[in-house]
């Protein structure tokens, strides 16, 4: 089997193994053939998100990835190649910090029902690989969209009975947040752990109205000067 | 910078270390060798122990009880007690900070039943336990505003000497982004960097960064380790990817079966005693299967989602109606550098916490959902403690040269001649490893294998990286890690050998029984002698 492997150029390795995950032939190919190849990797098990790369154009975790003849392998996109397969995800994983997503204050004593419970049960599997962030088209034309992860974990902390002051997280959302999203669909499909981030903005959005906020885009609409 | 403190690790242990220096008033940086959110405490997935009776009755001295009959006369009494007793509070912490547990029709934190406890104890958020504290954890260091600074390798812990006694000033590390030598220089340091399973390869449930490199990097500078030879196996890893297929299935109800679909064992005996059943039925030629599919599809979908998914994913089936093929793998290492009951090693100023370190809690053998509950607690301890001693540090240091010294170590290793694949060895030494260093161990096998990683340690400058450049050199930092793991093959080694009786999770074929001259601690000096302490 042939796989093309994005490098400083792209490299084609020939391995003999087949009907195994695209992380086992990395590692075949780095303790056998070729050493010098970069690509990071953890668990093994889909749940540290370090192996998301890009087969064939769509973002996948390479220990989850079954490989075939012919496949092309690359970075991640909308973050900085550091070398071969590895990007650097500081300014991504950033946004985190920017869309300040944590609970606000300590919440002691707050009783949560197994509703409440399911509410950001899916969210809150989220394991940060960025595939969502690297499918993203809003970074083509506003590289300071906080992102689709990082706006997924302001809902499940908005949507948390502990989160005293959920205002305040949505206020921060407002610029370069909710209404900057395309709600193009792309970091759904790609999200390995089946987590909706567009329907996450939506809800974020449905939660902005309710306290007073408007889509930028649709009060334009009403002054009519856009057109 | 006066009053700071550097966290090495960034998983459960290093990230509550950090809150907690951080909220004593000390400038924390943390540095790890991957990003936090990658860490092993990731991957577990069982839950977290605290006698809360959410389900049934239970107590905090049932806790300690259960604890100590699976630590086999090698824990703490002092240090068991006191985990058990700040269980419940640390669980309340967690709960406040926003991790989302399951909860119970009563609205409380839902609880189940692991193995070798007398009650539903393991609190749990479905079966993404591990992933959900540390991403909250991780949450929480950003709400605080903490300095985390990624992909840096530990290389040395720089210790300095007051008369005769030893202090940290600080770490070396490989930034791997750009492959410089970087020194930060702290009053003091924690050691998180987690366990040391790898050293089985491919036979190991961990993550591939949980090399050591922290027991490694102290045992180097000074410090002691102590109950190496202790290594947990968990039944229940896939066959094929060893990869964990966690406890909270047994707990649930699933049975182990062998080839002629005969349960063979009690599925809730303490993991050693599992492991050891599972092991004598491979021995006989019969392959070992978890069955779940009487719990229903209803109960797995809700419950083991990520059993599931693992399960289709990497041995193609559905436990809804196929039996899921397993065997034992390394899982934990109980043992670790030495620390007293402030999480203090011997070295003044460098402080130890989460799987590298042995505050003798698990014994010969860890308890399912007390690792998680070892973060938190220990976690704080650490922290504090690393806080106040940087707070009232006075000693003058010197750092000059350290640069140099961590460039020179590099560079000759970018010299070794590349003629045996280092990378080959390491399969080698894993299979070895799990073969006669695992579940059963004998006098005679121990000794081939401390032999041959001997061996391998004089030939290790015929091994080398292929790979000269600077940036994001992962055969380099590759290399490093082997180069950790033979030195503790060799601890491990030594601890086992001498070790000539049966205790927990340490089996020995030619001593199978266990042996009250040896219910004390396995301590390593730096001269690799062996002496045992209590």
């Amino acid at each position: 089997m042939k796989i093309n492997i994005k490098r400083e150029s792209v490299a084609q390795y020939d391995v003999e193994i087949e009907g195994v995950t695209l992380l086992e032939v990395l590692n075949e190919i780095k303790t056998k053939v070729d050493p010098s190849i970069a690509y990071s990797s953890g668990c093994r098990s889909s749940v540290c998100g370090s192996c998301a790369v890009r087969v064939n154009g769509r973002e996948v975790l390479a220990c989850v990835c079954h490989v075939k003849d012919g496949d092309l392998i690359e970075p991640l996109k909308n973050s900085e190649v550091i070398r071969d397969l590895v990007v650097n995800m500081d300014r991504a994983y950033g946004f985190n910090a920017k869309a300040k997503a944590w609970q606000s204050s300590i919440a002691e004593n707050i009783s949560l029902s197994h509703e409440d419970e399911k509410r950001n049960a899916l969210q809150s599997d989220c394991i940060l690989c960025g595939s969502c962030y690297s499918a993203c088209p809003v970074y083509a034309v506003n590289s300071e969209f906080l992102g689709p992860f990082s706006l997924t974990r302001v809902w499940r902390y908005v949507s948390d009975k502990r989160e005293q002051n959920p205002k305040e997280k949505i206020d921060n959302i407002q610029t370069n947040g909710v209404w900057d999203c395309t709600l193009c669909n792309e970091c759904t499909l790609v999200c390995p752990q089946s987590i909706s981030s567009k329907a996450d903005i939506e809800k974020l959005r449905a939660r902005s109205v309710m306290f007073g906020y408007t889509d930028p885009s649709f009060s334009n609409f009403g002054g009519g000067l856009s057109f | 910078m006066k009053n700071s403190v550097i966290v090495v690790g960034a998983g459960g242990a290093g990230l509550v270390a950090a809150l907690n220096a951080h909220k004593s008033g000390a400038k924390v940086i943390v540095i790890t060798k991957e990003y936090p959110t990658r860490s092993q405490t990731s991957m577990a997935q069982g839950g977290i122990n605290a006698a809360l009776s959410n389900i049934e009755e239970d107590s905090i001295e049932l806790h300690v009880q259960n604890t100590l009959k699976s630590a086999h006369g090698l824990a703490n009494i002092d240090a068991v007690n006191f985990l058990c007793q700040s269980a419940p509070e640390a669980v309340m912490w967690l709960d406040s900070i926003g991790v989302p547990f399951s909860r119970t029709k009563e609205n409380k934190i839902a609880q189940r039943k692991l193995g070798g406890a007398y009650a539903a104890r393991a609190c749990y958020a479905q079966d993404y336990t591990g992933l959900k504290i540390l991403h909250t954890l991780y949450d929480r260091c950003l709400a605080e505003g903490i300095e985390i600074l990624n992909e840096r390798y530990l290389l040395e812990f720089i210790t300095c000497f007051d008369k005769d006694k030893p202090f940290v000033s600080g770490v070396s590390v490989l930034n791997k982004r750009d492959g410089e030598v970087e020194i930060y220089e702290a009053q003091s340091v924690v050691v998180a960097t987690g366990g040391y399973s790898r050293v089985f390869h491919n036979y190991s449930t961990n993550s591939v960064a949980s090399s050591g490199d922290g027991i490694a990097s102290a045992f180097r500078a000074g410090a002691r380790v102590s109950d190496m030879e202790f290594i947990q196996f968990h039944p229940t890893a896939l066959k094929n990817s060893s990869i964990l297929i966690s406890e909270s299935a047994r707990g649930a109800g699933g049975y182990l079966v062998n080839s002629m679909g005969d349960r063979f064992t009690n599925e809730l005996a303490p993991r050693d005693e599992v492991a050891r059943a599972i092991n004598d039925e491979i021995l006989k030629g019969n392959d070992v299967f978890l069955d779940i599919r009487h719990l229903g599809e209803e109960f797995i979908k809700n419950e083991l989602p990520q059993e599931a998914k693992l399960a289709k994913l990497y041995e193609n089936i559905d436990p809804v109606y196929d039996l899921i093929p397993i065997k034992p793998a390394a899982h934990y290492t109980m043992g670790g550098i030495e620390v007293d009951e402030n999480s203090s090693t011997c070295i003044d100023g460098l402080y130890a916490v989460g799987e590298c370190a042995n505050h003798k809690v698990h014994g010969a053998n860890r308890l399912g959902g007390n690792s998680l509950l070892e973060l938190i607690v220990f976690g704080k301890q650490a922290g504090e403690s690393a806080a106040k001693y940087a707070k009232n540090f006075d000693k003058t240091t010197d750092m000059s040269g350290q640069k140099n010294i961590a460039d020179e170590q590099i560079r000759e290793i970018k010299e070794h001649k590349n003629k045996i694949n280092f990378y080959a060895k390491q399969r080698e030494l894993g299979e070895l490893f799990y073969k006669y260093v695992g579940i059963k161990r004998d006098k005679l096998s121990l000794q081939n294998v401390l032999n041959e990683v001997i061996k391998i340690k004089k030939d290790l400058q015929k091994m080398g990286v292929s790979d000269k450049t600077k940036e994001y050199n992962t055969n380099l930092i590759e290399f490093l890690e082997f180069k950790n793991m033979l030195e503790l093959c060799e601890l491990i080694l030594i601890s086992a050998l001498s070790r000539q009786e049966s205790r927990g999770a340490h089996f020995r074929v030619d001593a199978p029984n266990i042996n009250e001259k040896f219910e004390a601690h396995t301590v390593v000096s730096k001269e690799r002698v062996v002496s045992y302490e209590n």
